[in-house]
């Protein structure tokens, strides 16, 4: 086929350029298992997809599709879906916003206040990064059991009478953003904890010697020289967020009306096996988180420090 | 609100019963201390001796154990560190790295809403001769135009009172000199009152109105460089501040305003005012470059202190004078500095030389002078390595 002809030869020539750059063939031998590795995983299935989502599916064999230049599928997966494009935007913007509240005082604790106290500090750490040791799912199906109708959480709200008896969590925007934020939470923690444990301490003693109450230092010191990391837990945070289709899912925490391009993309691909559609969800996916990141990159002005 | 006492000239600072204990360990037993205002005053100590624990608690990053801190008068001692009159010159400068270096000066005006922020920081940063870099960022500038900065950034404030934390540290000897003429000259320029911290005995000496020597805690002696010098009061003060020789002694007699006593190599005097003890067993001291090297036994009279003949075992010469250590038998070896009146040295090694000093050139201490001198040596020697720890500490 045109792929394969065509793939390798782009491998190469990024190969080429790179030893060129690096000088000498021990960098081109030590480049090549990862060339050789981006290229299989990463370029080969990146221009399949972007071949497929110009398709053409085949009316006589359900599931099946010529390659072509249809443009009409990316208008009509437009057309179609963006309410779940902009409510996954809009989950993930939350997520993201809630997991930066609550991410931030644990990683300032933990890097800051209790810095020189090490072992209290590598017993939190470990806690932060516990939750890795059981699968995303479980943890997932786990919430989607303690927030069901029959869970304590809701039965305890239905007692004080802030939940009706025909309310539900589960199902819910609420439940979806819930869990999102919980399972991106670590990742929003780390990259703060390493930024704000390399924050020196006699800035913010400098802060208080100038007049700054603890809040202005925080606002015009602490958080500045934070920014790396907000910067990198946000987009660790949001991008997998916004496609993310395990906890919008009506098996897990979301319901009908919370689904989220992920499981739209999921669906096509697996139920209605519309191969075109699907490509063109996951390359309209990608171009936007891609605008988005740049665009958010380049107005907080720190390029350099990523 | 944080605008109490601040104005164009200094403040007292009172340090009344201060204590300060860390979980293991006691940082300050006991201090009392005034500074008046205008003063420049120097904590001198070896690391750990509780100096910079001192500047913290007077910045209010530390809160005193027990006792109370005034400043003008007002107690402070629960004040918040924003809402104290006083700045500081750290010692690893901690300028903002993400801010300008005219926006690390202004600052603190900013925060305390004075209306010409900006003009004033500019003002601030002419005065260090710093005002062309207004706009660069911390990191493009050199060690010495960091400390420049830290400097403008405390002095613009005009506090009551100005912290300096070893802010020369960092630097190297021909910088430091400049940095000690041009902070003495922006001290008397404003008029505030400076503490300065520090373990640098020449640069105390030079800079300080007044000196407070620190050791474990505590203020060993006090007083004007020339006084401390002339006159210590410790062995550790003694030996600390320049050089000394030390000889410990038995009385034998007191009167006429002397206090003769025996030594290993021979009898001495010192006046009765000059000695911190004048019974018993004391310690004689006498700073080298007060003794003079005969080569045959002087004929010189009540008035001076003779110990010989002893040999010289080594000669040195340092430039403007040659320091010869001479053993003395029964005490050992005494240092003597000549000044090189004539080309090179006098008395080469192996030769044999008496050594005297006017009495009222001695000085009288108690019998642990010599070990509490020793104890000061040591110090010095690890006064760099540990120097470190003690800023973590703190």
């Amino acid at each position: 086929m045109a792929i394969a002809a065509l793939v390798p030869a782009s491998g190469q020539a990024t190969g080429g350029a790179g030893a060129k750059r690096r000088g000498g063939w021990i960098a081109a031998v030590l480049l090549l298992p990862g060339l050789l590795y981006l290229a299989l995983f990463f370029i080969v299935p990146f221009v399949s997809l972007l071949l497929t989502s110009f398709g053409i599916n085949d009316p006589e064999e359900y599931g099946a599709f010529y390659y072509g230049f249809e443009w009409q599928n990316y208008v009509d997966v437009i057309v179609e879906y963006w309410p779940q494009f902009l409510r996954s935007f809009w989950y993930a913007l939350l997520a993201t916003v809630f997991a930066l509240l609550i991410s931030y005082p644990i990683a300032y604790f933990i890097g800051v206040r209790i810095r020189e106290r090490k072992m209290l500090r590598n017993l939190l750490l470990v806690l932060v990064i516990a939750p890795f040791f059981i699968s995303f799912l479980l943890r997932t199906l786990a919430w989607k059991q303690i927030l069901s109708d029959e869970g304590p959480v809701v039965g305890a709200l239905q007692f004080l009478g802030f939940m009706g008896p025909q309310d539900h969590i589960t199902g819910t925007g609420f439940a979806v953003v819930f869990g999102l934020t919980y399972n991106f939470i670590p990742f929003m923690t780390l990259p703060l904890f390493t930024s704000l444990d390399r924050l020196d301490k006699r800035l913010i003693e400098a802060g208080g010697d100038l007049y700054a109450s603890p809040a202005q230092t925080f606002l015009r010191v602490t958080f500045p020289l934070s920014i790396p990391g907000v910067i990198s837990g946000t987009l660790l945070t949001f991008i997998p967020a916004a496609g993310d289709y395990v906890n919008a899912s009506q098996s897990f925490l979301g319901g009908p009306g919370t689904a989220m391009i992920g499981n739209v993309i999921q669906s096509k691909f697996l139920i209605t096996v519309n191969y075109p559609q699907a490509a063109a969800l996951s390359i309209l996916l990608m171009a936007v988180i891609l605008v988005f990141v740049s665009f958010y990159i380049r107005r907080s002005g720190t390029e350099d420090l990523l | 609100m944080a605008a109490t006492g601040f104005g164009d000239s200094g403040a007292d600072l009172e340090l009344d019963g201060i204590r300060k204990t860390f979980p293991g360990f006691t940082a300050i037993e006991e201090l009392d201390l005034v500074i008046p205002a205008g003063s420049f005053f120097a904590l001198l100590g070896p690391s750990g001796c509780g100096k910079t624990t001192t500047l913290r608690l007077v910045a209010g990053l530390e809160e005193p154990t027990a006792g109370r801190i005034l400043i003008g008068g007002k107690d402070v001692t629960a004040v918040k560190p924003h809402k104290r009159p006083v700045n500081t010159v750290f010692q690893s400068y901690a300028l903002f790295p993400h801010m300008s270096i005219l926006d690390n000066v202004a600052f603190g005006l900013k925060r305390r809403k004075v209306a010409d922020a900006v003009s004033r920081a500019h003002e601030a940063l002419a005065l260090v001769e710093l005002d062309h870099v207004a706009s660069r960022r911390p990191s493009q500038l050199s060690g010495g135009q960091q400390q420049r900065v830290a400097l403008a950034r405390a002095v613009v404030n005009r506090p009551a009172l100005l912290l300096l934390d070893e802010p020369l540290g960092a630097l190297d000897l021909k910088l430091r000199r400049q940095m000690q003429l041009e902070l003495k000259a922006i001290q008397s320029e404003v008029g505030l009152t400076f503490l300065h911290v520090t373990h640098d005995q020449e640069e105390a000496m030079t800079m300080a109105d007044t000196v407070a020597v620190m050791n474990r805690g505590r203020i060993e002696q006090l007083g004007s460089p020339q006084d401390l010098y002339e006159l210590p009061k410790t062995g550790f003060v003694a030996a600390f501040l320049g050089q000394s020789n030390l000889l410990p002694a038995t009385v034998v007699s007191t009167g006429g305003g002397l206090v003769t006593a025996r030594t290993a190599g021979g009898i001495v005097s010192v006046p009765e005012e000059r000695a911190v003890a004048t019974s018993g067993e004391i310690t004689v001291g006498v700073r080298p470059e007060k003794l003079t090297l005969s080569g045959a036994e002087p004929q010189l009279g009540s008035t001076h202190n003779v110990l010989g003949p002893g040999r010289i075992v080594d000669a040195s010469f340092t430039g403007a004078s040659t320091q010869y250590i001479v053993d003395m038998p029964g005490i050992g070896p005494i240092t003597v500095f000549e000044q090189n009146m004539v080309f090179g040295a006098v008395y080469s090694a192996g030769a044999e030389v008496w050594v005297s000093w006017r009495i009222d050139h001695g000085f009288g201490l108690d019998a642990e002078a010599k070990a509490e001198a020793a104890d000061a040596d040591e110090s010095e020697l690890d006064a760099p390595a540990a120097d470190d720890a003690d800023g973590e500490a703190a």
